[in-house]
């Protein structure tokens, strides 16, 4: 524990150099661009400017790419805000308050609001990040095939349960994730498979191409479809305002705790940002004493989602760094970026790559402060860029996402497969397939499924290995438990509704 | 998918119809991947699992799911959305085909000289800017990329004929 903060400050002085600090602020002002601009998210636009970090040391180039996070996490709200327009899937919920209060003229207040709930929520996670990663970490390194497997089980029976999508389109849309990721050569036997003679096929789909065709190209389709007309707010936020909300949010403490705790819980659990948000704010509704003025421009409307988003986009980073399992699209391409910088993502980082996992949660705590410095002082000139006109922003998107395309194997093919998944993308999202699920099963597809094998050879088949242990059957109970989770909810709701229900009226 | 829907508003290909489309087609991709995994075997080997093993069962069970959701759209009454608009689709075909061709013409004209094309085009054609203004826009944001991404990070992107010309 006391060697722990040791290694944060270690980490902090890393994140210091002028080098590093010069890549946060650049990595949180594109990170907002990138979340303001329709068509660009955090996963994607991430993955179009991981190429930018090919020549840095892993230690910039993680500071460099969570702090585009940050920033689109950030961005996300300027967007809902102002314009009623959600940069992001997790600002949907911010839209319902955050927009009548700008329109009430109250900008300021909402910007501000949102702004230090995303802070508060993002630092709350930090903070449980830095206390419980390196004791799951250590815990993992236990960790035989049949666990390994039996965690991405759980991973993935949680989105399954917790997505508010179709079961099985969901499982539909995983499941091809690991079907594409298992086209190309297989790592345990060494043979090629569904590759179908085509040579293009080798590498198999690489996640990054999916992502950036899934979400940026499908994301450009619907915004075409869609028909842009922006009719933003004014963005004045001027010093006064900002201290005057600062001065109300104290008072919302319990509802930005219990923001807090909804987010980091949902954000840890695969299920992501966009469900803490919706829930946060679902909850907030109930209990608030202003509830039935929930969507008319209430500020706790605005606090509640925005600080769950927030914690769960940054807690999402808590299984990726301590597992190897990413918690959100956005971080299975950090995953895939520290598998090309060489690193191998999973508990070993604490003991091996201690500069790499200390710096990337001291940037976490510094990258924060700056961005809400940088946004609640560069509101205007965010704004400013919306009303750059879609005719403009959509071909600068899509060669952003051609060049992205190609350089994860400065291959020309790879571009046309962008494409490919782009109209794929703009079909399933229209369709209510989730494309988060898709994304993270090409990412783990081969490690699953190495887990998976490697636990059946040495039980020689037998499936009973996933109930061997107690530490393996509580994981697959729990990820039963997290796939079954409608099922079991509606059966204890009739319950409850049967037994209440031959009271008697009086 | 061929079925119509009229609504308030125009036309468009119902909703159902492209349901039932995007189902089929997973299951296709089930399918052809079944039909992979049983060409490598999907039994054991001496040592373990062999390599169709995994993706075979991932695929069977893509094609149950769809099987569910072929079965459950087609329980429901049609209720008349439509999945878009024909105009809506052809804003969305609009931008499609510009980037379909930019992308064929990369490994040709390298990504510099396509993209000053697509984006020139695009501010032209949706815009209705002038063609100095699209040009200029056009122009720029290639050589912005070409420091950046040549110069500054040292990341090498396709050329084409022009470049080579420049000499690089």
């Amino acid at each position: 524990m006391l060697a722990d903060v040791g290694n944060l400050f270690h980490g902090f002085a890393v994140v210091a150099q002028p080098f590093n600090l010069a890549l946060m602020v650049l990595g949180i002002v594109l990170g907002v661009i990138v979340g303001v601009l329709p068509g660009l998210g955090g996963a994607n636009g991430i993955a179009i400017l991981l190429p930018l970090t090919f020549s840095m040391s892993p230690t910039s180039a993680i500071i460099m790419l969570s702090c585009i996070y940050w920033g689109a996490l950030f961005g996300g709200a300027i967007t809902s805000i102002l314009f009623n327009i959600p940069g992001e899937p997790w600002s949907v919920a911010t839209t319902f308050d955050g927009y009548p209060m700008a329109q009430k003229g109250q900008a300021g207040e909402a910007l501000t609001a949102a702004f230090t709930s995303s802070f508060v929520g993002a630092l709350f996670a930090v903070i449980i990040i830095t206390l419980v990663a390196p004791l799951v970490a250590s815990f993992a390194l236990e960790f035989g095939p049949p666990e390994i497997f039996s965690v991405y089980f759980l991973a993935f029976c949680s989105f399954v349960g917790l997505s508010k999508e179709p079961p099985f389109k969901t499982i539909a849309s995983m499941m091809l994730g690991f079907a594409l990721g298992a086209v190309g050569l297989d790592q345990m036997t060494g043979q090629l498979r569904m590759t179908f003679g085509f040579p293009q096929m080798l590498n198999g789909f690489d996640f990054l191409i999916a992502v950036i065709g899934l979400f940026g190209i499908g994301e450009i389709l619907l915004t075409m479809e869609e028909g842009l007309s922006f009719r933003g707010n004014a963005a004045k936020l001027n010093m006064k305002v900002v201290l005057h909300t600062w001065a109300k949010l104290p008072r919302y403490w319990m509802l930005s705790l219990r923001s807090c705790i909804i987010g980091c819980w949902m954000g840890i659990s695969p299920a992501g940002a966009t469900p803490a948000s919706f829930m946060s704010y679902g909850i907030a509704k109930r209990i608030s004493k202003r509830g039935h003025l929930f969507g008319t421009g209430e500020i706790e409307g605005v606090i509640a989602p925005e600080t769950a988003a927030h914690a769960a986009g940054t807690s999402a980073l808590l299984p990726m760094i301590s597992l190897g399992v990413p918690g959100s699209p956005t971080a299975a391409v950090l995953l895939g970026g520290l598998l090309i910088w060489g690193l191998q993502p999973g508990p070993l980082l604490f003991t091996e790559q201690k500069d790499f996992v200390w710096g990337l949660i001291a940037s976490m705590y510094m990258g924060n402060v700056v961005g809400l410095i940088i946004v609640l002082t560069c509101v205007p000139l965010f704004a400013a860029i919306l009303r750059i006109p879609f005719s403009v922003i959509a071909p600068i998107i899509l060669v952003f996402c051609a060049i992205g395309a190609y350089t994860v194997h400065n291959n020309t093919f790879d571009v046309v497969m962008m494409v490919a998944f782009g109209v794929a993308g703009y079909f399933l999202k229209k369709t209510n397939y989730p494309l988060a699920p898709m994304v993270l099963a090409i990412v783990l597809g081969d490690k699953a499924e190495e887990g998976f094998r490697q636990s059946l050879l040495a039980s020689q088949g037998s499936l009973s290995v996933f109930w061997s242990s107690g530490l393996v059957s509580t994981i697959m109970a729990l990820g039963l438990i997290a796939l079954f989770w409608p099922l079991i909810q509606n059966g204890f709701t009739k319950v409850r509704a049967s037994l209440l229900g031959p009271r008697p009226a009086q | 998918m061929s079925e119509n829907v009229e609504e308030v508003g125009g036309t468009g290909p119902s909703h159902r119809g492209v349901e039932l489309g995007v189902g089929a087609f997973l299951a296709l991709l089930a399918l052809i991947g079944i039909y992979g995994s049983i060409k490598v075997g999907i039994g054991w080997a001496s040592d373990g699992p062999r390599a169709g093993f995994f993706p075979f069962y991932v695929c069977l069970i893509i094609l149950f799911s769809c099987a569910v959701n072929i079965v459950q759209v087609l329980m429901e009454a049609p209720d008349g959305r439509v999945f878009a608009y024909w105009s809506q689709l052809t804003q969305v075909g609009s931008v499609l085909l510009p980037t379909v061709i930019y992308v064929l013409a990369i490994p040709y004209t390298g990504i510099y000289v396509a993209s000053a094309v697509l984006i020139s085009f695009f501010m032209r054609w949706f815009g209705q800017y002038r063609w100095s203004v699209a040009v200029a826009v056009g122009v720029f944001v290639p050589v912005a990329t070409f420091f950046m991404f040549e110069v500054w990070f040292l990341v090498p992107l396709p050329k084409g004929p022009l470049e080579t010309m420049l000499g690089y």
